[in-house]
């Protein structure tokens, strides 16, 4: 399938791109072609192969078999030189910066204009001057790029692209970490790249993002390229049909809440970050039996530290916590467990997984005393894969293989891994961080109907999300978070524009 | 005027026991901060002492035994590259191998060369760094205060000496001056930006690990050919560890690493002149007090009572492009 996605030339072509990692068949024979001066976006379900496609085009994996061409020409891309000198640059999922050092040093690093930095630095700075002008890419060369916010450091990936001469510009997953502000002003950015001949591929899980801001979109499934389409003849519901390869529910349907007994009350709860600033700031609410209770906010607003506290993380400085009517004495993440309290960490990475874990392993995280999976100080292994596997068949974690690595599942799948655990354990009350992050779009309705039955079985959940969609399909009833206090509260169908004024502290 | 004389004294020893420490400490610098922990620190500095005092001792060059030293060290440097970069080997057991390596190697050559027991042949005066009396040395040795100073202590040490204080500034330029030193600086710090920023991280790792053995081989000679005459089983005697200290006391830069090698030398100078001594009130210290000094400082220090150490970030890992 050699749909050309723009009347234009083609700017990459890749033809019968195919890579195997061990048993795993991440890109099969994938023919792609991205036009020039345009924005490309692909999607695809977690796994599907998208990283692992624009690794192969940055050097960064090598294909098995295949052949890439840039501007018509046939290119060996060898390595991620070899791939800036084809005018290649690429905006990682993870960013590439070394956060001690200023976003000069990060943009001059590799580029350095010769053996010595002083020479260079002038030049540098000139040129940074003059991206800023024709792109509208501000930051301060000066600054530190750990004292920078996330939005800030992506801005710096793309001029380290620019700096180098980037002719095309791959984005994995962009805005999975920006607010939607950030994320607008990115878009922007994009567009007047592309406006001044840049070519654009964009990963996202995103779909709106694809309809805003691309020309073309191309859909991977299974390793494989299954579509390509201009986005202005496709539709979201047709993508998403594309994607998972059937129809999807883009907002799942659920009945009236029953609430019952107060489950998890928080009173006058104030929490202090690492550094002693105050995030969390007199806060108090209840969470009922069979009710889901939403927490929006700007991200830093200091909902990772109220759900750090609640789920025994972070010690609180003061206020209390009732679980069942009765106060939570110590900040113990064994006990809050024993008593019935389900924890889906934000960030799967640092809290929610071992990476270097197999599955098996980490599908057990934090309930390795439950006698179902041992005796003693012994493990039976078997019992804990056999649970594994169930939990890999009912969650369609990709690829089905409990023995696998952890670190070499997708993102998305990983997610999995750590909601079948918590899910599974049938906990009387869940707390629930940012639970789609970086998942796709069959991944996130099969999450949320879950969420949802945890809900119609009488459980209490806290649920804190940055994503405005997410919180309002899901809530019962929506808290708005600003500055580390409850600035509202609001029923679920409440407006979009009425909590957007509210988390940006506008509007009570 | 005694008391001061005394001073001189003990000051004069702690630059010299400060040598070893500071070229062993800034070797350290180079690997560390490109992302390779090196507790092998102190068998380069073993090997490439007795290298140097074999050298010496056949040609009775000293230059030679410096040669002879540094090819040397680079080589353990570059076994230490090979376990763990190439093949992505533990960093800390390849450094303790190398150690026990240097420690084993050094004894049965030693025995089977010079049948000493371990102990290399007496190196001739040509096959030694030996004092450089610098000018007007003795002229000014009569002036007041300044002149002990200069005639005793900044006068009158040998040539290594004075290169190794030369190595703190070239090493400060090096690491923040030039292109070396900024990508050095990045891969031990997010080899993946380095690499995403095409450059080969293997390769930057492994340029590092010889300038690593090239400063560990001035620290083996120095010992053998510079401070004494002669290779003496394990002369070493855990200063590689103590440099090690240093190098974190120092929190991995140039100059505070100067610094803190000669806090260090100077204990150990004073830890000597106290020995059998006694003070009034107290009544002898043990000597072992002032020995262990160096790693009660960096303990205390890495506890965070004074500021921080923050060690590289990708220290201690193999870089994989796998997750
Ligand atoms: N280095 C690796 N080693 C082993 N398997 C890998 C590696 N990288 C990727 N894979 C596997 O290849 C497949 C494709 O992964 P890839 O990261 O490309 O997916 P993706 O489409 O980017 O997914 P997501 O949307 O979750 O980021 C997955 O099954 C993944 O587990
Ligand atoms: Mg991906």
């Amino acid at each position: 399938m050699n749909l050309q996605s723009s009347a234009n030339e083609p700017a990459i072509e890749l033809v019968g791109i195919d890579k195997k990692f061990g048993a795993v068949h991440a890109n099969k024979n994938i023919n792609l072609s991205v036009g020039k001066g345009s924005i490309h976006g692909i999607i695809g379900e977690n796994g599907a192969g998208k990283s692992t496609l624009m690794s192969i085009l940055y050097g960064f994996y090598h294909a098995d078999e295949g052949e890439i061409r840039i501007q018509g020409r046939p290119v060996s891309i060898r390595d991620s030189q070899a791939a800036i000198a084809a005018g290649i640059g690429m905006v990682h999922q993870h960013f590439m910066l070394v956060e001690n050092f200023t976003v000069l040093e990060n943009v001059m690093l590799g580029a350095e204009g010769g053996q010595l930095l002083a020479k260079g630095v002038a030049g540098a700075r000139k040129e940074l001057k003059r991206l800023e002008t024709d792109y509208g890419l501000e930051v301060d060369p000066d600054a530190l790029i750990e004292e920078l916010p996330v939005g800030r450091q992506q801005r710096v990936e793309i001029l380290k692209a620019l700096y180098r001469g980037a002719d095309i510009l791959i984005l994995d997953e962009p805005t999975g970490v920006l607010t939607p502000a950030e994320a607008d002003h990115l878009f922007r950015i994009l567009q007047v790249l592309r406006d001044q001949g840049k070519t654009i591929i964009l990963i996202t899980h995103k779909l709106r993002e694809i309809m805003a801001i691309t020309d073309t979109v191309s859909v991977m499934r299974r390793g494989e390229m299954v579509a390509t389409r201009k986005t202005a003849e496709t539709t979201v519901a047709e993508l998403a049909e594309l994607m998972v390869g059937r129809r999807v529910l883009l907002r799942v349907e659920k009945q009236e809440a029953k609430p019952g007994p107060v489950l998890l009350s928080v009173k006058n709860l104030i929490v202090k970050d690492g550094r002693g600033v105050t995030m969390v700031d007199d806060v108090s609410f209840d969470v009922r039996a069979g009710e889901i209770v939403g927490i929006a906010g700007v991200a830093g607003n200091g909902q990772s530290e109220l759900l750090e506290a609640l789920a025994g993380i972070r010690k609180p400085v003061s206020g209390e916590i009732f679980i069942d009517g009765k106060p939570v004495e110590a900040a113990d993440p064994a006990l809050l467990r024993q008593l019935g309290l389900a924890h889906i960490p934000e960030d799967r990475h640092h809290m929610g997984l071992v990476l270097k874990f197999e599955e098996y392993e980490n599908s057990i995280l934090g309930y390795h005393h439950d006698p179902r999976y041992g005796r003693g100080a012994m493990l039976d292994l078997d019992a804990i894969r056999r649970q594994a596997e169930e939990q890999i068949a009912k969650y369609d974690i990709r690829p089905p293989n409990a023995q696998l690595k952890t670190a070499n599942f997708s993102g998305g799948n990983q997610q999995k891994i750590v909601v079948a655990r918590e899910i599974e354990r049938d906990p009387k009350m869940l707390l629930i961080g940012q639970p789609t992050r970086g998942v796709d779009i069959g991944a996130i309705e099969f999450i949320h109907r879950r969420i949802i039955e945890m809900r119609d079985t009488g459980k209490a959940v806290l649920l804190v999300s940055v994503e405005l969609d997410e919180i309002r399909s899901l809530s019962d009833r929506i808290l708005v978070m600003f500055a580390g206090k409850i600035v509202g509260e609001k029923p679920s169908d409440a407006d979009e524009q009425t909590l957007g004024l509210m988390m940006a502290g506008i509007a009570a | 005027m005694e008391y001061f004389d005394t001073f001189v004294s003990i000051l004069g020893s702690a630059i010299r026991l400060s040598i070893p420490l500071l070229f062993t400490a800034l070797a350290g610098l180079f690997s560390e901060r490109a992302g390779i922990f090196d507790i092998g620190l102190e068998g380069k500095m073993l090997a490439s002492a007795f290298a140097a005092a074999c050298a010496a001792y056949w040609t009775g060059n000293a230059w030679a035994g410096l040669g002879a030293g540094i090819m040397v060290a680079i080589i353990f440097s570059l076994l230490h590259g090979f376990a763990s970069i190439t093949n992505r080997g533990n960093q800390i057991v390849s450094g303790v191998a190398l150690n026990f390596i240097a420690a084993g190697l050094t004894i049965v050559l030693g025995t089977a060369w010079f049948n000493q027991g371990g102990r290399t042949g007496q190196v001739p005066p040509e096959g030694r760094f030996s004092g450089i009396v610098l000018p007007g040395a003795e002229m000014m040795r009569d002036v007041p205060i300044i002149g002990p100073l200069y005639a005793n202590v900044i006068s009158g040490n040998n040539i290594l000496t004075y290169i190794a204080f030369l190595m703190v500034p070239l090493s400060w330029w090096v690491l923040y001056r030039t292109r070396f030193g900024l990508r050095l600086r990045a891969v031990g710090e997010n080899p993946g930006a380095v690499d995403t920023a095409g450059v080969s991280v293997v390769w930057l790792r492994y340029r590092a690990l010889i300038v690593t053995g090239f400063l560990a081989g001035f620290a083996g000679t120095y010992l053998s050919i510079a401070q004494s005459a002669a290779f003496i089983n394990n002369m070493s005697a855990g200063k590689g560890y103590i440099a090690l200290a240093a190098l974190i006391f120092a929190k991995w830069k140039p100059v505070p690493v100067m610094f803190a090698c000669l806090l260090f030398g100077f204990l150990d100078a004073f830890a000597n002149f106290m020995q059998g001594k006694s003070l009034p009130m107290i009544g002898e210290v043990p000597v072992q007090i002032f020995q262990a000094l160096p790693y009660i400082l960096t303990c205390i220090l890495l506890a965070g009572f004074i500021g921080v150490a923050r060690p590289p970030k990708a220290g201690g890992v193999a870089y994989t492009k796998e997750r």
